[in-house]
């Protein structure tokens, strides 16, 4: 066993004591149930054992947000459209779907979060608010990360535009000073307000140049002395090289123009240029990369991630990314300083700079409660073909697994289990094994749920699964003395066995009280009736009791003997049938011929000779009278048609 | 080009209705129900889309209120412009009253157990409510337990009950005419009941040809009363003429699972809706004005079938009876560009559509005829 990674961590159960009574513990799937035995500590032998309670644990709080369940909707339809597009695409055109497929989960992310907000704020139960808080910030991180990964690893921005998108990030990313900056912005005068260079040096340090221009125009404006050294810092600004998109310069030409410029700020610093003013000159040294200066700006930068991007876009903005690691390493070393250990986010965005995959997923699992991110995550990196097929040690890859966790959360939750059929599906190796064991666990309250479940089952040839689930709906059924609904789900699994027994209530029916219920069912079994023999006997014997009726007596008699030679009729049934042959052997007119009345004359005999040792039936006074009108009727008829059969030869 | 607007809503949706419209209206219909399923807590809302009365244009459905509701919405209807009625798994209808004034739902009335088994003490679980129709002031369902009841509203005991209506599961029901119905049930076969006669037994029975396959949703042509619609558990469509025969008149191979809800539109019959567990949602035209509709035949990105040959001078006859694939002219179109889940039931009226699915997402477009 392999050592934890981190101290596992304690949940109390409310209302569960062992210091009253001893607990006892089994695991579910998602959950742990602990419950109270009968064996009491303490008390003595006061304490009555009352009832035992069940108390379940529930590891996974998350999918039961409302909110979040527009998450789990949105990004299923997002995996399923992942997994059935076409593989054909190759090269950049994949790799732009790709990022597509990348840019709609984060999207999903972001409106989850708006949701959350909004709720957030909505509600007054502190309890909830302070909930739904926690889950913004999550939710917030959980977008930053992916987006890196979206720029490391989907994308796999080369140098150049690597520092173009990381700007992006940051600038996405870091939204504490964005109030700030609005502030300045909507004053009427913003160049005398007090957050005035704060504002100027968080464009700067994200590299948001133009707008900082813009800003030093209107200082400029108001504060003509410092004219001069305005137009060189503008002109500084102005002149920087930046990475484009559109390949019009290759880097070794960027590189260049960029150690130019980058002397040309080491000059004007050297030179005391903008030594009169304090911020001008701070500026400059961080237009210089000089990382003192941009420390100072620490409650600006806020996080160690954005110092180093300011630090690389200002020191080496070609930057590889292999090369990243050196650079965001000695950032957070330098950030956050000797006192501040790094959080988990830290580490995750360290992993990833790292180009450590597994890491990042490792780590993610261990920070985050659900497995959606990094079962998502894991999923479209491998589309990437980023993984490594190394296998677990119980056998399936990283993929799967996480995968094949996320879809057995979701069957835990009472409405979710519909999407996690579709996570198996594309599971190669286990995906179908954890959806037969799961499927058949699913509560079935109405019998449309069934249907679904059925239907999920047919499609991908469960068919122990259906015949289970078959099985148990029309035992219910039949338990409820709804035999239409019963006969009609055995047809559905075509379960002979089942339809046999259905067959033998209604005849235990009709034999007890001497008519047929659910006639509207017999009568119309159309070709069900083939399902099974009794069924079919079943169909059969109502037909004769309607040929009957109609008066179409030598049909009915005909039927009658073919349900018995050809031994559809089961043993115990012959008696009835041979009872109901006695009105027909009784008529005015003959009905049976010489050749029924013998083989109907066998089959009473086969009757009372095959019970030697039963002799009970023949004892009872009804049985034996039955069986005495039978043969004094047979040989009757037997006499009749003899007679009429010759007489009609004659003349 | 249509405009469908989506909202996703945190609950499977079982059930979308809109509400009917007052008989002079011109504007299209702009509120609708929405039930739910398989939630702990499920609930029945109402939404609003398209223009409040101030003008400005919602872009997607707005919650207007909503109402805890005991068991799955199994089916549900509109009694009137206040009046809703619901039918719950539980086996309990209940008629919901929506104060226009404060926009809140409120219970009205309930029968508590109008469907459950009849020996408790062997009973395995209870019977859901699985249809209800309504034709104001008298309300029919059934059920689970093929029993048939016929409620008035305001009035606390069922006016008629037929027990053991059925042997098996009544899976809808609607109105024929003022005083018949027509139901379906879970062995193939349509029957309709005439509530004047006083004996508990159908006075027509239809059934399908061959395999007696379960039917799960029945509708009647708005003008031409003897001409019916079902849908099967094998998503098949059948038509039928109930003033012929016993068997249906012509057999659509439609859905490739459980047809769930099927719909005549209320003011172009012509024009029939059908949705299913496979997730498409069909929309059948047999309105032979082509013509006029270059749109349909050069819509690019949906799948259309196109079973024709030749056009005919269609007389007054109904288009559904006259259904023979190779000589009449039906197109067949998919409204879900990308179908993941079931779509569970659908409402048409006028010109909008309002459907539900198993996605947690309910789906409307309001130009359906453009």
């Amino acid at each position: 066993m392999e050592e934890v990674d981190v101290e596992p961590p304690l949940v109390v159960v409310p209302g569960a004591d062992p210091a009253c009574r001893q607990l006892c513990f089994e695991w579910g799937p998602a959950e742990v149930l602990v419950c109270e035995t009968r064996f009491d500590r303490g008390g003595g032998g006061d304490a009555a054992p009352g009832s035992s309670r069940v108390f379940v644990v529930r590891r996974d709080q998350d999918i039961y947000i409302q909110t979040l369940r527009k998450l789990f909707n949105e990004s299923h339809g997002i995996f399923v459209g992942l997994q059935r597009c076409e593989e054909e695409l190759a090269g950049k055109s994949r790799r732009a779907q790709l990022v597509q497929v990348s840019k709609n989960y984060r999207s999903v992310i972001r409106a989850c979060m708006e949701d959350m907000h909004r709720a957030a704020a909505a509600t007054r139960d502190p309890a909830l608010h302070s909930q739904y808080s926690t889950q913004v910030s999550i939710l917030s991180a959980m977008e930053l990360i992916w987006n890196l990964c979206e720029i490391l690893f989907v994308e796999a921005a080369a140098a150049g535009p690597l520092l173009l998108r990381l700007l992006d990030w940051i600038r996405l990313h870091v939204c504490d000073v964005d109030s700030m900056v609005r502030e300045v912005l909507s004053s009427e005068n913003p160049s005398k307000h007090k957050l005035f260079w704060n504002v100027v040096d968080v464009f700067v340090l994200q590299g948001r140049m133009d707008e900082a221009r813009h800003l030093l125009s209107k200082e400029a404006t108001a504060n003509p002395t410092s004219m001069s050294m305005y137009k060189i810092l503008d002109d500084l600004m102005m002149k920087m090289p930046v990475p484009n998109l559109g390949n019009t310069q290759t880097l070794t030409e960027l590189e260049l123009k960029w150690q130019h410029w980058h002397e040309e700020c080491q000059r004007y610093i050297r030179d005391g240029t903008f030594a009169s003013n304090p911020h001008m000159e701070s500026i400059c040294k961080i237009l210089g990369g000089d990382e003192n200066a941009m420390l100072e700006k620490k409650e600006l930068l806020t996080t160690w991630y954005h110092f180093l991007v300011t630090r690389l876009l200002y020191s080496h903005p070609t930057v590889k990314p292999m090369e990243l690691h050196f650079y965001a390493q000695s950032s957070m070393d330098l950030f956050l300083g000797e006192e501040n250990s790094p959080e988990p986010l830290d580490t995750i965005l360290m992993a990833a700079f790292e180009f450590e995959l597994h890491q990042v997923i490792k780590e993610c699992s261990i920070a985050l409660s659900n497995w959606w991110f990094v079962a998502h995550l894991t999923d479209l990196l491998d589309h990437c073909k980023l993984l490594q097929s190394h296998n677990l040690y119980f056998g399936s890859n990283m993929r799967e697994f996480l995968l094949l966790e996320y879809a057995s959360g979701l069957f835990s939750h009472h409405s979710l289990w519909q999407l996690g059929v579709d996570y198996f599906d594309h599971c190669r190796e286990y995906g179908r094994v954890y959806l037969e064991l799961h499927i058949e666990r699913i509560p079935l309250n109405t019998e449309q749920k069934a249907l679904k479940v059925l239907r999920i089952c047919e499609q991908r040839h469960m068919h122990e699964q259906v015949r289970s689930i078959c099985k148990i709906m029309a035992m219910k059924a039949l338990r409820n003395n709804r035999l239409g609904s019963a006969l009609s789900w055995s047809i559905r699994a075509k379960d002979a066995a089942f339809a046999t027994l259905i067959s033998d209530r209604f005849l235990k029916d009709y034999c007890e009280r001497g008519c047929f219920s659910d006639l509207d069912l017999i009568d119309n079994l159309g070709p069900s009736m083939l399902l099974s023999d009794r069924l079919t006997f079943l169909g059969k014997y109502r037909e004769f009791h309607r040929l009957y009726g109609e008066k179409r007596f030598s049909e009915a008699a005909k039927l009658l003997l073919m349900l018995m030679t050809a031994h559809i009729a089961p043993c115990s049934f012959w008696m009835t049938l041979l009872t109901d042959a006695l009105p027909l052997l009784e008529q005015k007119e003959v009905i049976f011929s010489a050749e029924q009345t013998y083989e109907l004359m066998q089959c009473l005999e086969d009757l009372t000779a095959g019970k030697p040792d039963k002799q009970k039936l023949l004892v009872d006074d009804v049985e034996t009278m039955k069986v005495e009108m039978l043969r004094l009727a047979l040989a009757r008829n037997l006499a009749r048609v003899i007679v009429k059969e010759g007489t009609l030869e004659g003349s | 080009m249509e405009e469908v607007s989506a909202r996703f809503v945190a609950q499977k949706i079982s059930k979308a209705r809109w509400r009917p419209l007052p008989a002079a209206a011109l504007q299209p219909p702009d509120i609708f129900a929405t039930g739910s399923w398989d939630n702990e807590d499920n609930r029945l809302a109402l939404w609003a889309v398209g223009e409040l009365g101030s003008g400005e244009y919602l872009g997607e459905p707005q919650l207007l209120c909503d109402i805890g509701h005991d068991g799955d919405v199994m089916d549900m209807q509109f009694l009137d412009q206040e009046r809703i009625v619901v039918a719950s798994s539980t086996g309990s209808v209940t008629v919901f009253r929506h104060h226009q004034n404060n926009q809140t739902l409120s219970v009205n009335q309930r029968w508590e157990k109008a469907h459950c088994h009849v020996d408790q003490d062997t009973s395995c679980g209870g019977a859901a409510c699985t249809g209800v129709i309504c034709n104001n002031p008298e309300i029919v369902t059934v059920g689970e337990d093929g029993r048939i009841n016929l409620f008035r509203a305001d009035q606390k005991d069922a006016v008629r009950t037929i027990d053991n209506a059925d042997s098996s599961t009544l899976h809808a029901v609607t109105f024929l005419r003022t005083t018949e119905i027509l139901t379906v049930n879970s062995i193939g076969q349509l029957k309709i009941w005439d509530f004047r006669q006083q004996r508990n037994e159908p006075s027509q029975i239809f059934s399908l040809t061959g395999e007696r396959v379960p039917l799960h949703c029945v509708d009647r042509h708005p003008n031409q009363q003897h001409i019916v619609a079902t849908g099967g558990q094998d998503g098949m469509l059948s038509i039928w003429d109930i003033r012929q025969g016993t068997m249906p008149v012509s057999l659509l191979n439609a859905h490739e699972a459980e047809m769930w809800e099927v719909h005549f539109h209320p003011s172009n019959p012509d024009h029939l809706f059908t949705c299913s567990e496979d997730g498409s949602l069909w929309h059948w035209d047999t309105s032979t004005d082509i013509s006029e509709k270059p749109s349909f035949l050069h819509q690019g990105g949906r799948s259309t079938a196109y079973l024709s040959h030749n056009t005919i001078n269609q007389s007054v006859v109904c288009a559904w009876l006259n259904n023979d694939p190779t000589k009449d002219r039906m197109e067949i179109t998919n409204l879900i560009p990308n179908q993941t889940l079931s779509v569970n039931s659908l409402d048409v009226l006028g010109p909008c559509l309002v459907y539900g699915t198993d996605a947690e997402a309910i789906y409307v477009n309001r130009q359906l005829f453009s």
